[in-house]
């Protein structure tokens, strides 16, 4: 008892020390847990894949089409049970250049694509409206609020991956399952994107952006990887079949320079919560080497030295990864608020929490460790003679 | 041996490095200071009075020669025994008081005695006891900030006195003190050896000091002469 209100005592005589420190370490580690969500966030569709889910899309590159035809056969191989398909939209909605306006736009198969993804949560009132209105889509909840669209609200768009002026009517406003599902997402029917382009431009229609399959059996995967890519090795359009998660890592791993970079950040920032610490602990021991050396002088033990200086060290890092921690979660918020279709889901995650605790008292403890072992080494009669 | 006596001293040496260079500061000493002894250590600065007191104290080592105090050869305890050994014998009174600077008179008393075994209560009395000894019962929950360098190193005479050691050990006490606080810590001490039957030994350079002593001993060079 007597230690720990000695160590509260310690921390703070020098008030604006500790003030400082604490704040310093406050920051470091909200800036440590902010990077982290931001690196949890850019992999989140990494961690809400099905693992019945495959993805099949053209072997060069993602953005180049298959052909519709492919669906039949795909469909045929055995452990298939559903395929679905999607196209990649894109689109210019009011001005490009805010990012409140960037949001994912799909061309879906009305009929089969929310069997394969059940995460969108819709009433079956708004799925039949979606199917019989060929202009028809489906928006996320977030995106709903963020833009104000309500239910017979029409979308306009300019196109272009798609020429043209695009006009959609809003049928129905999806709910993810749960917390982890994207819901900035709009959907409409690919029977729209198709008839338009084959007015307009003949030769781009009939195809589709990727195909979407859901197996019978989780083991199957790899046979229906090989089937399905092997059955069409020598068709115009090769195709690469991967399992979903591979494919959201194909996406993440674009990006893995932006990522280990952040990454890198992080853990610049851990060192600098450590030098922090280290230079305010150091010096404390540094002016107090006579105080401990009559404590040590008065019976007390190196054990009750080390709780002295490494308690002290730890508070300050509690306190202020404890405060960072807490400040994660509004600025996270916040970030998320202001920028809601650039990370869909953008939540501060339990590894993220658990990482900053980690960090913090990582940080205590080894902030603490030089200083310890100077005092500890330091001779009682030589630790009397110091001028504090 | 040199004697039968509460402390011996005997055949000790002790020399330091500073850097590249061995200073020699205590060479073949020997001593004996019988029960109830008030005595003082006189000499120039760097002549290893403090380095004597230390060893007698327990809070350094000899190169060569053994301490024993009180029956136990302290030279022969580990670390932990030792520090053991220095809580329950002997209380240690400093130039410069050594006080806690963020705990109160009353805690800075208390501070050996967190480590008995003494209820709280017990340990109250205790505390109590010493601060009335030394006359700043109306001072207890006063900060050293808040204190006199008199009051101060009357604090830190409570402290040693408050496990009841049987020897006092003080550098310097009236060192960093004006003549009527160094005559008041003199006359505590002169009473801690005459009513409390303390063992005192004292490094001093204050010949007025010395005089309350019993016994004023010179160290210079390494060597010990009587005073």
């Amino acid at each position: 008892m007597f230690i720990f209100r000695l160590i509260l005592k310690n921390a703070l005589r020098h008030k604006l020390r500790t003030f400082l420190t604490i704040l310093g370490i406050c920051i470091a580690v909200t800036a440590f847990g902010f990077l982290r969500t931001i690196v949890t966030a850019w992999s989140a569709g990494v961690e809400m894949s099905s693992v019945t889910r495959m993805i099949t899309r053209h072997k060069v590159s993602f953005i180049m089409p298959l052909p519709k035809s492919y669906r039949e056969k795909i469909q045929a191989i055995s452990d298939v049970d559903l395929v679905t398909y999607a196209n990649w939209f894109g689109g210019l909605y009011k001005d490009p250049n805010d990012w409140k306006n960037f949001f994912p736009r799909m061309a879906v198969d009305p009929e089969t694509y929310f069997d394969i993804y059940p995460e969108f949560v819709l009433s079956e009132k708004e799925l039949l409206d979606f199917r019989k209105e060929r202009n028809a889509c489906i928006v996320g909840n977030k995106l709903a609020k963020e833009h104000g669209f309500k239910i017979g609200d029409i979308i306009s768009m300019d196109g272009d991956i798609y020429p043209g002026k695009w006009d959609f009517v809003v049928r129905g406003i999806y709910k993810g399952k749960d917390e982890t599902w994207d819901e900035t997402q709009m959907l409409f029917q690919w029977d729209y994107l198709n008839e338009r382009i084959a007015q307009q431009q003949p030769t781009r229609q009939g195809n589709v952006g990727w195909y979407v399959l859901r197996v019978k059996d989780q083991n199957a995967m790899p046979i229906v990887a090989r089937e399905v890519d092997e059955l069409f090795s020598n068709s115009r359009a090769g195709t690469k079949t991967e399992t979903e998660k591979e494919f959201q890592q194909s996406f993440v791993s674009m990006s893995s320079a932006i990522i280990t970079s952040l990454e890198a950040i992080s853990y610049i920032i851990i060192g600098i919560i450590l030098l922090i610490l280290a230079n305010t602990i150091a010096m404390a021991a540094r002016e107090r080497t006579r105080e401990y050396a009559v404590l040590k002088t008065l019976g007390f033990s190196s054990i009750h030295i080390v709780g002295l200086i490494a308690g002290e060290s730890l508070l300050l890092a509690g306190l202020g990864g404890a405060l960072g921690l807490a400040l994660t979660f509004p600025i996270s918020a916040g970030f998320a608020k202001l920028f809601p279709t650039f990370f869909p889901i953008f939540n501060v995650e339990d590894i993220t929490i658990i990482l900053a605790v980690s960090v913090a008292l990582f940080a205590g403890i080894i902030a603490a460790t030089f200083p310890t072992s100077a005092t500890l080494r330091t001779k009682i009669a030589d630790g009397l003679r110091q001028i504090g | 041996m040199a004697g039968n006596g509460f402390i011996q001293v005997d055949k000790v040496s002790k020399s330091y490095q500073r850097d590249t260079i061995k200073v020699e500061v205590l060479t073949n000493i020997s001593l004996t200071v019988p029960e109830g002894e008030f005595l003082a250590l006189m000499g120039p600065s760097g002549s290893g009075k403090t380095t004597l007191l230390n060893l007698i104290a327990g809070i350094d080592r000899p190169d060569q020669g053994t301490v024993v105090v009180n029956t136990v050869d302290i030279d022969g305890l580990g670390e932990s025994a030792l520090a053991k050994w220095r809580a329950n014998n002997v209380g240690f009174i400093f130039q410069f008081y050594n006080l806690m600077p963020v705990l109160t008179a009353y805690e800075n008393v208390e501070l050996p005695l967190l480590l008995t075994k003494l209820s709280k209560k017990e340990k109250k009395e205790h505390v109590e006891t010493a601060l009335n000894l030394v006359g700043l019962a109306d001072r207890i929950h006063h900060y050293p900030r808040q204190l006199s360098g008199g009051q101060e190193q009357r604090v830190a005479i409570a402290r040693a006195l408050v496990t009841d050691p049987a020897l006092i050990v003080a550098d310097e006490p009236t060192g960093d003190l004006d003549k009527v606080s160094a005559e008041e810590i003199m006359t505590l001490l002169e009473r801690l050896n005459k009513e409390f039957k303390k063992t005192i030994v004292m490094v001093t350079h204050d010949p007025r000091a010395a005089e309350k002593a019993h016994k004023v001993m010179h160290l210079d060079k390494g060597e010990l002469t009587k005073g």
